[in-house]
């Protein structure tokens, strides 16, 4: 029997705020434990929350990239339940009854199954971090329970989608979608890796047509392909209940990575009630309209927004542009890159320029993606090692004849091992082109005398030996020779006879 | 002369400023009337009296040297224990928080050091404020100075204990449905509840945080509008605090009372109200009149709902507040430090050498400390609220109970808007009766709760409020009026209460 997957994600984003939601403490990655708090994230006795009112700036930043609504007041509410990670007893969030989010629908596009789909957003609003507990960690006593606070109260941002999604490729393909947009308005790192981007679903599936299924709702999904993995074994195995005529039942399940299976965690009848309420410590927030405009006028140019430009402005292909545009810090890095290559006193006309900008493209997109793959860095320690005044550099040595193409990949090679200019690697390993036609000239007639027999067939029409010839000039000159005038010094001497 | 201990601060701060007397003195007189009296009343939890010398001695030394000094210049200050104590231990007198010693001032204390006060100690209180008779408390009963077998109310109890007893100058105390001035009536001395967001709430600990509110304690009215100039103005740690500027609380006091509207809601006179307290309270409506007050009947329609709806929305707020307390970071961790959880979840299941507590999920090993440290650090009292309150946030519960709670709250806060547009102020009785003995009604929570009567609208609606003597019943045990003010009124409350309180000195 064939189902319709109906999705719908909850996505967590920690907010890039110097400090906690509530708090003063710094939200830095990692540290000793329990080394960043202080009372107030720790919840001990007397202690209030003041909000971190860059929370809520980012918050509608990203409810203006989706457009959202953004309301005129909002309120935080408290949820409540008891682990020792949460050392208030309660989270203060806006989820739920009581809690008022700060913006409420918009939506984003993406490539669906069949064609560009919109995904509606249901809400996005903010709440708290927990603390982490450690059980049987290396250096942890196993018999103990331990617990850090250094995340308690790091400003999160959940967004809700309605559940538009229709598959797990959808599902991924949203996703990937927000994160490139929160890295555009420079909200959120997007690191699924380190947990800065966190994600839950919610899945039913049912016969096209036929009105929504039970809801299940998954969590502890880690990256995008554990939650592509997730959603695939989850409507296999509802289509297992369903065709051997049983009922989906309305529960939590884990996603356990190792064991490939979602596990339950609890039933409809066991979940918590967490008796939201309106957090009383926290007066509501008034959103100034004044304060949204500049927020939007200060909005950094979103994705698609940039990929026209890209169309535009540097003549490039759509999909390159869209390749180019795919994250921010790449982006940046291209037009970085091409400020240097077009730079102050190049004279270049808009036909060069644009010249210029697919050189740049084309040697991030085919060279850079190459380099990162083979040396197996990330994309930023690669664009730290070879910073984009080196590519546009490396370029420049190309253009001028400086060096070959071929030679310049084995350039860039280098420029990502050790980081350094483009010159610096040429001069060292003697890689300066061979431009001088008296010398090139030497070596061809060289190579012509050394191959009478070949000379004497090219001058008889096979011409297709210029390559062989080349081949031998070049690797007389280690690859130094410039082409373009090898080139012409080997067909003007095989003409004349 | 009479005594440092007994003298009123506004009095006894000029004199330490002169150099008159000194801190150093001062203190030492209430240290040695604490040692004296206080194992018969337990009105303090928490006396250090090495760094109270200490702080008293800065003083003097202050004064000495010619710097300048803050109002409150050693006067010797007792602090309910809800409110935390950079390195003195602060209990809520509840054994849960026992030996807990906070890294951190309330923003209140930071206020009076800043004013040069010298803090004697924390004073007792039912646990978490829960109470109005102080027999609640962790740490023993504090008894009424002016009569042992009786309660000096609550939760407050301790403060106003220590000011009728001479054991302090000055008090701070802290009111979320009458916890100032029913103690405050039943000892004798005066207590101001201040509008909701007069004063900052950080580091009070909290029990109904849309109610609580820090307020003055003192033996006169001067003295109170003193303290409130100290503590209240706006703190960027409360949000909920208010930004409204601070007027010169004693600038005005004696500015009299000719002209004032005066209101007397008839349904604070009615049912359950004791006579000598209705007849008291009515002669103290009649000295306002004669002082040339205009006094009128008002109506509170909606007073009949308040209880309910205090106990409700209160024990809502407490049992989200008190959730912090779970033995995993501070405090009571349960009869033998938790040990006994791993042993009686786990029995002795585990195999030799490798420790019973692995082989028992740690979910519910976590359960039974919670269940040990919360059902034996907490009090019967906080219990019961925790229990209804959890019980009124609940789903399926929350619209009949929380919801509907809200918006009754919204009418009584509408019944003061209202009267308040016809009268200045208003008065009536701030208890049904006076101070009743102990164990008297410990064991009906519900006549515990109607001692609150005429004290927790005044919290529901966020006025602010007094409470001072006004006479006594036959066995000698006060009676308190209470004067109640608009929002931020206090200047004109405390005008009223000192043009009362001079009219009817003996």
């Amino acid at each position: 029997m064939n189902y319709e997957a109906v999705i719908g994600l909850e996505v967590h984003a920690q907010l890039l705020t110097n400090s906690k939601i509530f708090c003063g403490c710094s939200v830095a990655f990692g540290g000793e434990p329990n080394t960043r708090v202080c009372p107030i994230c720790l919840g001990m006795p007397g202690v209030l929350p003041v909000l971190n009112r860059r929370a809520v700036e980012y918050t509608i930043r990203m409810a203006l990239a989706v457009d959202g609504q953004v309301a005129e007041t909002s309120a935080f509410a408290r949820k409540n339940y008891f682990y020792p990670d949460l050392p208030k007893g309660y989270q203060i969030s806006q989820y739920d009854r009581a809690g008022e989010p700060i913006s409420l629908y918009g939506g984003v596009e993406i490539e669906g199954e069949d064609g560009p789909r919109f995904v509606r957003l249901r809400r996005i609003h903010l709440e708290e971090e927990a603390g982490k507990s450690i059980h049987n960690e290396p250096g942890y006593d196993p018999d103990l329970s331990y617990i850090d606070y250094n995340r308690t109260g790091v400003p999160l941002m959940e967004i809700v989608s309605e559940p538009d999604i229709r598959s797990p490729r959808e599902a991924s393909a949203y996703l990937a979608r927000l994160r490139q947009i929160l890295q555009y308005i420079g909200v959120c790192d997007g690191n699924m890796e380190e947990g800065s981007l966190r994600c839950d679903a919610n899945i039913s599936i049912r016969k096209p047509g036929d009105p929504l299924g039970e809801l299940v709702e998954i969590k502890n999904m880690n990256s995008m392909r554990s939650m592509e993995r997730a959603l695939e074994f989850e409507i296999e195995r509802q289509a297992e209940v369903l065709d051997d005529g049983g009922r989906v039942v309305r529960q939590t399940r884990l996603w356990n990575e190792e064991a490939r299976e979602t596990f339950p965690m609890r039933s409809k009848e066991e979940a918590h009630d967490y008796r939201y309420f309106p957090d009383p410590d926290l007066v509501t927030v008034e959103i100034a309209r004044t304060w949204v405009d500049d927020i939007g006028e200060d909005l950094p140019e979103l994705p698609d927004v940039r990929m026209q430009r890209f169309v535009d402005e540097y003549g490039l292909p759509p999909d390159m542009a869209r390749q180019l545009t795919e994250n921010r810090t790449r982006a940046d890095y291209f037009e970085a890159c091409v400020g240097h290559v077009t730079g102050e006193g190049s004279g270049d006309t808009a036909s060069q320029a644009s010249g210029d900008a697919r050189a740049v493209s084309n040697w991030m997109l085919s060279e850079l993606l190459r380099v990162q793959h083979e040396s197996r860095m990330d994309q930023a320690t690669l664009q730290e090692r070879i910073p984009p005044t080196h590519l546009a550099q490396l370029l420049a040595q190309i253009k001028d004849g400086k060096i070959s193409g071929k030679i310049g990949k084995d350039v860039l090679d280098t420029m990502a091992e050790t980081g350094q200019a483009p010159a610096e690697v040429i001069e060292e390993q003697g890689l300066v082109q061979i431009s001088d036609t008296g010398e090139l000239e030497g070596v061809v007639d060289g190579i012509l005398a050394e191959h009478p027999d070949d000379v004497a067939e090219y001058r008889a029409g096979k011409t297709k030996l210029l390559g062989f010839f080349m081949g031998q000039v070049m690797r007389a000159t280690q690859g130094k020779a410039n082409p373009k005038l090898v080139n012409e010094l080997l067909r003007e001497k095989l003409a004349g006879s | 002369m009479e005594h440092l201990n007994e003298m009123a601060a506004h009095e006894l701060a000029p004199r330490i400023k002169s150099g008159e007397v000194t801190a150093e003195e001062a203190a030492r007189e209430v240290l040695r009337l604490i040692d004296e009296k206080d194992p018969a009343i337990n009105a303090y939890l928490a006396v250090q009296p090495e760094s109270v010398i200490e702080d008293a001695r800065g003083v003097d030394r202050r004064v000495a040297a010619g710097e300048p000094t803050g109002p409150l210049a050693g006067v010797p200050i007792a602090i309910k224990d809800a409110i935390c104590t950079k390195g003195l231990e602060t209990t809520c007198a509840s054994r849960i928080l026992e030996g807990f010693v906070p890294p951190y001032d309330a923003t209140v204390i930071a206020r009076l050091r800043q004013a040069d006060a010298v803090i004697v100690g924390k004073t007792n209180m039912d646990q978490f404020g829960m109470g109005s008779s102080n027999e609640n408390s962790g740490f023993g009963i504090c008894r009424n100075p002016l009569d042992t077998s009786r309660v000096p109310g609550g939760s407050s109890g301790g403060s106003a204990a220590a000011l009728a007893a001479g054991t302090a100058v000055l008090a701070l105390g802290e009111d979320t449905g009458g916890s100032i001035r029913q103690p405050a009536a039943f000892c004798g001395v005066v207590g101001l509840k201040p509008t909701y967001g007069r004063v900052s709430r950080y580091g009070i600990i909290a029990y109904g945080s849309s109610f609580d509110q820090v307020g003055p304690m003192a033996r006169n009215v001067e003295d109170c509008a003193a303290l409130l100039g100290v503590i209240a103005g706006h703190d960027a740690m409360d949000t909920t605090s208010s930004p409204e500027a601070v007027p010169d609380y004693t600038a005005t006091l004696k500015q009299g009372i000719e002209g004032l509207r005066i209101g007397v809601p008839d349904e604070y006179l009615a049912e359950g109200l004791d006579a000598t307290v209705k007849e008291s309270v009515g002669r103290a409506i009649e000295r306002m009149e004669a002082l040339g007050a205009r006094v009128e009947r008002v109506h509170l329609p909606h007073t009949e709902y308040a209880v309910a709806t205090y106990y409700i929305l209160v024990t809502a707020e407490a049992s989200s507040n008190l959730a912090r307390y779970d033995g995993v970071k501070y405090g009571y961790r349960g009869e033998d430090g938790g040990a006994e959880n791993n042993a009686e979840v786990g029995g002795n299941t585990g195999a030799p050498g490798t420790g019973a507590a692995t082989q028992i999920p740690v979910e519910d090993r976590l359960e039974a400390m919670y269940g040990s440290v919360r059902s034996e650090g907490f009090g019967l009292e906080v219990k019961r609220r925790i229990m209804l309150g959890t019980y009124v946030l609940s789903s399926g519960y929350y619209d009949a109970y929380y919801d509907k709670a809200q918006r009754v709250r919204t009418l009584i806060k509408g019944d003061f808007d209202q009267a308040f547009e016809k009268v200045d102020l208003m008065v009536a009785p701030t208890t049904p009766t006076t101070a009743f003995r102990i164990g008297e009604k410990i064991d009906d929570p519900l006549q515990m709760y109607l001692q609150d009567i005429y004290t927790v609208p005044i919290n529901l609606a966020g006025v602010p409020a007094i409470s001072l003597p006004c006479g006594q019943d036959a066995d000698g045990m006060p009676i308190g009026l209470q004067i109640i003010g608009p929002h931020f009124g206090e200047e004109r409350i405390l005008r009223a209460a000192y043009a009362f309180e001079e009219a009817t000195r003996p």
